[in-house]
């Protein structure tokens, strides 16, 4: 196994987990408020097909890269009308918008399949210049590789050192408590599905506009579960996200890497180890209450009338 | 025999519900249609002329109906391993995990035991189907019994394992020689008998049996009482003496039981082979007809057949309307939508 198969794997993983660590912090911000999103990867398909159109049609992949994040916070905007507003069961709402992904980004992305475009453009590190090309090459990142370290800060901060993210979470935690120390938990949750659709498009741009740059129907292919899955495993917290995504995309890259070496593991079990590390973890946590979710995650808010 | 005064008021009282059910459900798919039809509208299709053929093409012929009936089928077995549990309070979001488990174990049985006579092997395989359902939902099941992991969470993440299971298997040791992705042809005594030359299997009896019997163990047996006991106050039942931590993991095992008959009859009836991901959200579906149909099994019933029009209406859109087959799913989610938003309708039932 040479350096170059290692380097090139754990680039992969990078751009693999790139696009979820994005998601991951947009269910962060949506459960951190009491609702869960099950429908994510339709969020993340209707986004990815959106904005893949949008690139193939205008070459620009920047404004690709807004359509999608558009689209997720608008995808996010359904869930939110029918479970804020007309208090609809979460899960059920959120399957149903799971659905509707399905459907809408087969239908935007219909006469795209196997259309080429120009991803996002690399950005090479300066201080990489010098290696030979065949190893910088490798480390030639776009522009929203970059930005996610920062933008997992910037979430964390958000949530846990700014009145709004207070806010969000007092309204995770028991809304009618918030609302009488006189916050609108409505707005709240309307905000946190906005912002973390944001986030979920911009994870969904990356996946279609700069990693795998094509739309194939069910291109997620389950990331959006994973997504779920990372938030469990991650307690709710951005920083901790960071970890779980590298982790995550690492076990695939890992697996690359034990393929590169002619060990013989079926690539499908270690694909479930993350699950399966996930309810490990949970299991460990299990009757200690101070890691458990937020408080009225899940459950509707009946208002005060 | 006179009928008594009583049991003619609560006759018609059942007819008026069902009337009414079936006003307000109408309504609310006219109003999904309105918006589907403006999508037809955008891609240039007639949306008028498309709702003619979905509805002609469906109910308008027998064989379109039994193209219905065989969507339903696997629909009311996952719909029941969603309502079984629902019952004790239990939300179960891992059908389509416990579908791939019973689909995979029973596809061993066929492979394994392919040249035994069909009424060996087909029992065996929906044993071995229930099984591998059961085992899948007895995980969440003793998890939460004990306290340590809430049920919704442990099924949802199981779902994403499951499929990859099959796939290890398919993939590595199953694989027919052409395609690397399902299995051979079953042997047709691995096959489930079908009726009257159409698709329709023997699913649709055990769907429609299994419906009546949850209907009558819950209304007249000890264990349904029990079991509602449960989902109203388990504290007071067992205060009561009923053994609630037995109850939540025998009810869920036999929620996955049942999931796991329904990937049985898939790969046994619907396809004849085990095909990689060959689900695609039928598990999923289960939830969502259980909790529109607040779990009864009239309900299920019903919104699976309508669920059914729309899926195989969708075979028509890609066939003749150049759309793809995954677009039917919007008509289907905005049929959803508009149920979901209008909660007030479903009030006082149980969720999920």
């Amino acid at each position: 196994m040479t350096l170059l198969s290692v380097l090139g794997v754990l680039s992969s993983a990078i751009f693999s987990g790139t696009s979820l660590l994005y998601t991951t912090l947009g269910e962060i911000i949506d459960q951190r408020s009491g609702i869960v999103n099950l429908g994510l990867e339709g969020v993340m398909l209707v986004s990815a097909s959106s904005g893949f159109a949008v690139t193939a049609i205008t070459d620009n992949p920047y404004l690709g890269v807004l359509v999608s994040i558009l689209a997720g916070a608008l995808m996010n905007m359904i869930l939110g009308f029918l479970v804020i507003s007309r208090r609809a069961n979460q899960l059920a709402s959120g399957l149903a918008l799971m659905f509707f992904g399905f459907g809408l980004s087969a239908w935007i992305g219909r006469s795209y399949v196997g259309a080429k475009i120009n991803g996002l453009p690399r950005i090479s590190l300066p201080g990489l210049s010098n290696l030979p090309v065949l190893y910088s090459s490798l480390f030639n990142f776009d522009l929203l590789i970059y930005l996610v370290i920062p933008a997992a800060i910037l979430v964390w901060w958000l949530l846990f050192h700014t009145r709004w993210g207070l806010g969000l979470r007092a309204v995770g935690e028991n809304a009618d408590t918030a609302y009488a120390s006189g916050r609108n938990p409505l707005r709240i949750r309307y905000q946190a599905l906005f912002v973390g659709g944001l986030l979920v498009g911009l994870g969904a741009a990356h996946l279609s506009i700069a990693y795998t740059m094509n739309w194939t129907e069910y291109m997620t292919a389950g990331r959006g579960f994973i997504a779920v899955a990372l938030v469990i495993f991650s307690k709710w917290n951005p920083l901790r996200a960071i970890v779980g995504a590298l982790l995550f995309s690492g076990a695939v890259a890992f697996q690359l890497l034990l393929q590169s070496s002619g060990i013989q593991i079926s690539p499908f079990l270690l694909d479930t180890i993350p699950y399966i590390l996930t309810i490990l973890v949970l299991i460990a946590w299990g009757g200690t209450p101070k890691h458990s979710a937020p408080a009225s995650l899940g459950r509707v808010y009946q208002g005060t009338e | 025999m006179t009928q008594s005064p009583d049991a003619r008021n609560r006759s018609s009282f059942i007819a008026e519900k069902l009337m009414h059910f079936l006003v307000r459900y109408g309504l609310m798919i006219v109003i999904a249609f309105l918006f589907f039809g403006l999508i037809l509208l955008i891609s240039g299709e007639d949306p008028i002329q498309s709702y003619r053929d979905i509805f002609t093409s469906t109910l308008g012929s027998s064989y379109g109906f039994s193209e219905v009936v065989v969507a339903m089928s696997p629909m009311l077995l996952t719909a029941l391993a969603v309502a079984l549990p629902s019952r004790l309070g239990l939300i179960n979001v891992g059908v389509e995990g416990q579908l791939y488990m019973g689909a995979c174990f029973s596809t061993w049985g066929a492979l394994a035991f392919s040249n035994s006579p069909s009424w060996i092997l087909l029992p065996l395989m929906i044993v071995l189907g229930m099984i591998g359902g059961a085992l899948w939902a007895f995980i969440p099941g003793y998890l939460r019994a004990l306290g340590l992991v809430n049920e919704t969470i442990t099924t949802l993440l199981l779902n994403s394992v499951a499929p990859m299971i099959v796939s290890f298997f398919v993939f590595g040791f199953w694989h027919s020689p052409m395609d690397t992705n399902k299995t051979p042809n079953f042997s047709p005594s691995a096959r489930l008998p079908k009726f009257f030359d159409t698709r329709i299997d023997l699913s649709l009896v055990i769907g429609l049996a299994l419906l009546v019997l949850f209907w009558f163990l819950m209304r007249y047996t000890r264990w349904g009482l029990e079991m509602r006991a449960i989902g109203g106050n388990p504290l007071a039942a067992r205060r009561n003496g009923i053994p609630v931590k037995t109850y939540l993991i025998a009810v869920m095992c036999i929620g996955g039981a049942i999931a796991g008959l329904a990937g049985m009859t898939q790969v046994s009836g619907y396809y004849g082979v085990l095909l990689v991901n060959f689900s695609r959200g039928i598990g999923y579906m289960g939830f969502l007809i259980s909790w529109l149909a607040g779990g009864s099994p009239l309900g299920i019933l019903l919104t699976s057949f309508v669920i059914s029009i729309i899926f195989s209406g969708g075979n028509l859109l890609q066939l003749t309307r150049d759309l793809p087959y995954a677009v039917i799913n919007v008509l289907l989610a905005f049929t959803l939508f508009v149920v979901l938003a209008r909660p007030s309708f479903l009030i006082n039932r149980k969720e999920a």
